[in-house]
């Protein structure tokens, strides 16, 4: 089949997805669309073949809209993406074929399904737009229905109403699967089935990234399943990466108070070791006027006077690991107790 | 969890019967609703009328007399009475068939199509092209339809023709504006947004996911439309506009025979039991085909 051959390019030691200074502002609001909405402002990050990665921070800090912006449903301001090695978008890598080597599953397995369409025909669908027979694309689709643990003899033409949660998650998944793709980015995937189910359709997308060579985003706010599925995790805090790193380094060695603060907050196993006062406080101030500064230094405990006016980037903290905290850089300018040199980082 | 097979234990060639398409369904269950065929029985007889209609009638629905004016149902010789001309009524009511459903059904149908079209395509688009589109439908929807018919028809000068043209262009913002509103929800949804991360182009979106969820509320909206249109238009033959005297139009029956409503009620109120049945038939026909579209329930 001509139009689903993925070629690896790069080799391994290049990057799937190279995301750099990713910016979406949306205009809003009732002062004429004065008001801009700063929902992902300036994010850079890679993603590794084979490798799964987790995203994580608060509702709004900008995951959906990164996540949108990785699928290509939103245009970004500016900023590029680089798709092993070819710029998407570029006579290379047109967009049609960038979308069918990236797929997204969607948090509302509902309202990812089309109501009026059998499970067969929205699994289908994807091949068909790629020019591949009505025969063959339901042949496949059935083929999937079975591979991601639905008997297509039962499933394949009901409608989405008449599976459960984890059943239509399971199609959506078939659903993405059937692009052949690279790169899944799995938005909330699993936060919306009860728990029992969630670890079925995690086993599921394990085994599934396994055999079929895949490379995860995966989007979620539930930090413990994060842990477990991620090989590294990135933070964001109001539409910026405030730390990247190693999934094990990021939870045991957390260098951006922002994520001390995100992963103190876990609900603990240990009844003897639970938290018992609030890490953070308030709510993130407002993407439409965020802080000068570091965004974060308003509610942060370590916070000095260099952090209102310095914005702190990205730097190597560790094997790996990257963080944009002026305190955990070490940066001569945050021991300062009164903002006196004009340091422009 | 009982719904979960591992992939070897299933047999992937084990079918269901015989694939049914989603209209074939909505037909299917149309034909098991008892009050949807009668109503279609109904309809389908009006057409019939409709068709054969000259061919049916055994009086000369032209003949006047003034000595058999107004005469009462089930005279002699006139079935259903006569009107203020001395014409039979029984003949005059059948031949009528052809032209009110064609003036009342026509217009629907390209406002359907027209207005559907216009609608959908702004529902998807959305933004700009939405702006645009929606507030020009918006000025032909501030004028009342009566009077934007009667405008309209009356700058086109009159004929049937003139008539079914100015009330396609009254119905089709009226379509347009349900058209938009339906679309612009299901633009929204994320199927649609899995749909374009396929790399589908609008056009396959509009047709294969967004066509079947948004067509039953525009044609059950649209085939509300028939009794208005038919009002419309027999308003307009009414004004001498559209039909004209003394071809057999109901609504245009019903304007002349109002005057005597009051030594001949029965046979005045004819040609209006003939429109209320033929709208209210649309009207349950669209009903139950919504509930026949619908898959959940």
């Amino acid at each position: 089949m001509q139009p689903f051959e993925n070629v690896d390019i790069g080799g391994p030691a290049q990057p799937l997805l190279r995301v750099s200074k990713l910016v979406k502002h949306f205009h809003t609001g009732a002062r004429k669309g004065k008001d801009v909405v700063q929902a992902v402002d300036g994010v850079s990050f890679d993603v590794i073949k084979g490798e799964t990665l987790g995203v994580v921070g608060e509702s709004g800090c900008g995951k959906s809209t990164t996540a949108r912006l990785l699928m290509q449903l939103l245009t970004q301001d500016s900023g590029e993406l680089v798709f092993d090695g070819q710029e998407v978008g570029s006579s290379r890598l047109p967009m049609k074929e960038y979308r069918r080597q990236v797929q997204m599953v969607f948090q509302d397995s509902y309202a990812s399904l089309n109501p009026r369409m059998t499970m067969e025909e929205s699994i289908a669908f994807g091949q068909r737009v790629h020019g591949i027979s009505q025969k063959e694309a339901r042949d496949y689709a059935r083929y999937l229905l079975a591979h991601v643990g639905l008997e297509p003899g039962r499933f394949a033409h009901r409608y989405p109403h008449a599976l459960s949660g984890g059943q239509r998650q399971r199609v959506n998944i078939a659903r993405a699967l059937a692009m052949k793709p690279r790169l899944v980015i799995l938005d909330e995937a699993v936060s919306a089935l009860d728990k029992s189910v969630e670890a079925q359709v995690l086993q599921l997308l394990l085994e599934l990234k396994r055999t079929l060579n895949l490379t995860y985003v995966f989007i979620s706010h539930d930090l413990h399943v994060v842990r477990w599925l991620s090989d590294r995790i990135l933070v964001m805090y109001l539409g910026e990466v405030v730390e990247i790193g190693p999934a094990e380094a990021l939870f045991t060695d957390a260098q951006h108070p922002y994520t001390k603060a995100l992963l103190s907050s876990m609900p603990s196993m240990d009844p003897d070791n639970r938290t018992l006062s609030s890490p953070l406080s308030g709510d993130p101030p407002s993407p439409i006027a965020p802080p000068s500064g570091c965004r974060f230094h308003t509610r942060c405990p370590h916070a000095k006077a260099a952090c209102a006016q310095i914005k702190p980037q990205l730097k190597t903290v560790g094997q790996g690991h990257q963080s944009a905290c002026l305190m955990a850089q070490g940066d001569p300018a945050w021991h300062q107790t009164r903002m006196e040199v004009s340091h422009v980082a | 969890m009982v719904d979960t097979v591992t992939p070897k234990m299933m047999t992937a060639t084990a079918t269901q019967p015989a694939v049914e398409g989603y209209w074939r369904g909505v037909f299917a269950r149309l034909l098991r609703d008892p009050t949807g065929m009668l109503v279609g029985s109904i309809i389908l007889l009006l057409l019939a009328l409709a068709l054969f209609g000259p061919w049916l009638i055994v009086k000369d629905p032209y003949q006047t007399s003034m000595f058999l004016r107004l005469k009462p149902i089930g005279t002699d010789g006139f079935l259903l009475g006569s009107d203020e001309l001395g014409r039979d009524m029984l003949s005059r009511l059948i031949l009528g068939t052809r032209l009110s459903l064609f003036m009342g059904i026509v217009p629907v149908v390209f406002a359907f199509f027209i207005g559907g079209a216009i609608g959908i395509i702004a529902g998807y688009a959305g933004g700009k092209t939405n702006t645009l589109i929606m507030r020009t439908i918006d000025i032909f929807y501030a004028f009342p339809s009566v009077l934007l018919a009667i405008a309209l028809s009356g700058a086109m000068g009159a004929g049937v023709g003139n008539a079914l043209l100015s009330l396609t262009l009254v119905f089709v913002p009226q379509v347009a504006r349900i058209a938009e509103s339906v679309t612009a929800q299901v633009r929204h949804m994320d199927y649609i947004d899995a749909a374009r991360a396929t790399g589908a182009s609008a056009f396959t979106i509009i047709r294969v996911q967004v066509l079947g969820n948004v067509l039953g509320p525009i044609f059950v909206f649209s085939t509300g439309l028939i009794s208005v249109c038919m009002i419309l238009a027999s308003g307009l033959s009414f004004l001498g506009l559209g039909v004209r005297p003394p071809e057999p139009e109901w609504g245009l029956m019903l304007n002349t025979l109002r005057t005597a409503i009051y030594t001949q009620p029965w046979v005045a109120a004819l040609p209006g039991m003939m429109i209320f049945i033929t709208s209210i038939s649309f009207n349950i026909l669209a009903d139950r085909l919504r509930a026949a579209m619908a898959i959940k329930e």
